[in-house]
């Protein structure tokens, strides 16, 4: 496998997809430290888990398909994993979330602001 | 027997993950997946009590174009907000949609789409099941939002699995 002999085109289009993922997890983590609670916050970190991990295994799937001379889109079982696994995580954090704001409500005996209808 | 053609499904799906990991169609590779994958099947049969039988093929096929797009769409509604102003940041919050979906392979696929989709995160189901609770980053419009929910995902959903 030779990365060197990539024609410009694939070469450009490669590059502009991974940094439009970049981009996006980056957006995403800033995300983290602009939303303002931990609920809102778990939304940031999607931005880099799908449609930024996206740009990057379809460059991947570009680059390897061209210098291996053949389609390569192992890539796409990436895709399946990470859908497959990160609501696990995503609602034990928010699960976790809602039951320290509940006991945190208990704990006042004067009633905060309702953020959970 | 009775567990063979959802046991045949999963183990072909099993198969096709093997070969693609090892991106090969060797002979060698083929035996050896073959044998690990109805192994590990027939291993963890026992944890998989209940059969899942998708049908319609197309509905399905259609319903992940359809998730595919909204990602995309939701992805830069989302960036918008983070580099919006505060006042957009600060609309989020927790709604209830009414759920007619049943099946426990649908409500475990629906969860991964809410979660896939920037923007929305499922936060449970209540006990009976009638209930789905979601977080919204950006909650101003709640009849939307049940409407994209049931009709784009869930309904969908009950044809492929019901």
């Amino acid at each position: 496998m030779s990365v060197e002999n990539i024609p410009a085109w694939a070469d450009l289009l490669a590059s502009s997809l991974l940094v439009l993922g970049s981009v996006l997890a980056l957006i995403g983590s800033a995300g983290l430290l602009r939303l303002p609670d931990l609920f809102s916050r778990i939304h940031g970190p999607t931005l880099g888990n799908t449609l930024g991990l996206g740009c990057v295994l379809l460059a991947s799937i570009l680059i390897a398909s061209i210098s291996a001379g053949r389609l390569v889109f192992q890539e796409i079982l990436i895709t399946l994993f990470v859908v497959a696994t990160s609501p696990l995580t995503a609602m034990l954090i928010i699960r976790a979330g809602m039951y320290r704001e509940r006991v945190d409500r208990g704990k006042k005996a004067t009633p905060q602001q309702d953020t959970m209808h | 027997m009775k567990g063979w053609p959802s046991l045949t499904l999963f183990t072909a799906s099993l198969y096709g993950f093997w070969l693609l990991l090892n991106d090969t169609f060797a002979p060698g590779q083929m035996v050896l997946g073959l044998v690990l994958t109805i192994a590990v099947a027939l291993g963890t049969a026992a944890m998989r009590p209940l059969r899942a039988r998708p049908h319609h093929l197309f509905a399905a096929i259609r319903l992940l174009f359809v998730v595919v797009g909204d990602i995309i769409r939701s992805n830069f509604a989302v960036a918008g907000i983070i580099l919006g102003s505060v006042k957009r940041r600060s609309n989020s919050g927790f709604m209830k949609i009414p759920m007619d979906l049943r099946d426990p392979y649908g409500l475990a696929v629906l969860a991964c789409i809410i979660t896939a989709v920037p923007g929305t995160v499922w936060a449970g189901l209540s006990a009976d099941g009638r209930a789905l609770t979601i977080h919204v980053l950006d909650l101003q419009d709640e009849e939307a939002w049940v409407r994209t929910i049931k009709y784009r995902y869930e309904r969908p959903l009950m044809e492929i699995f019901e």
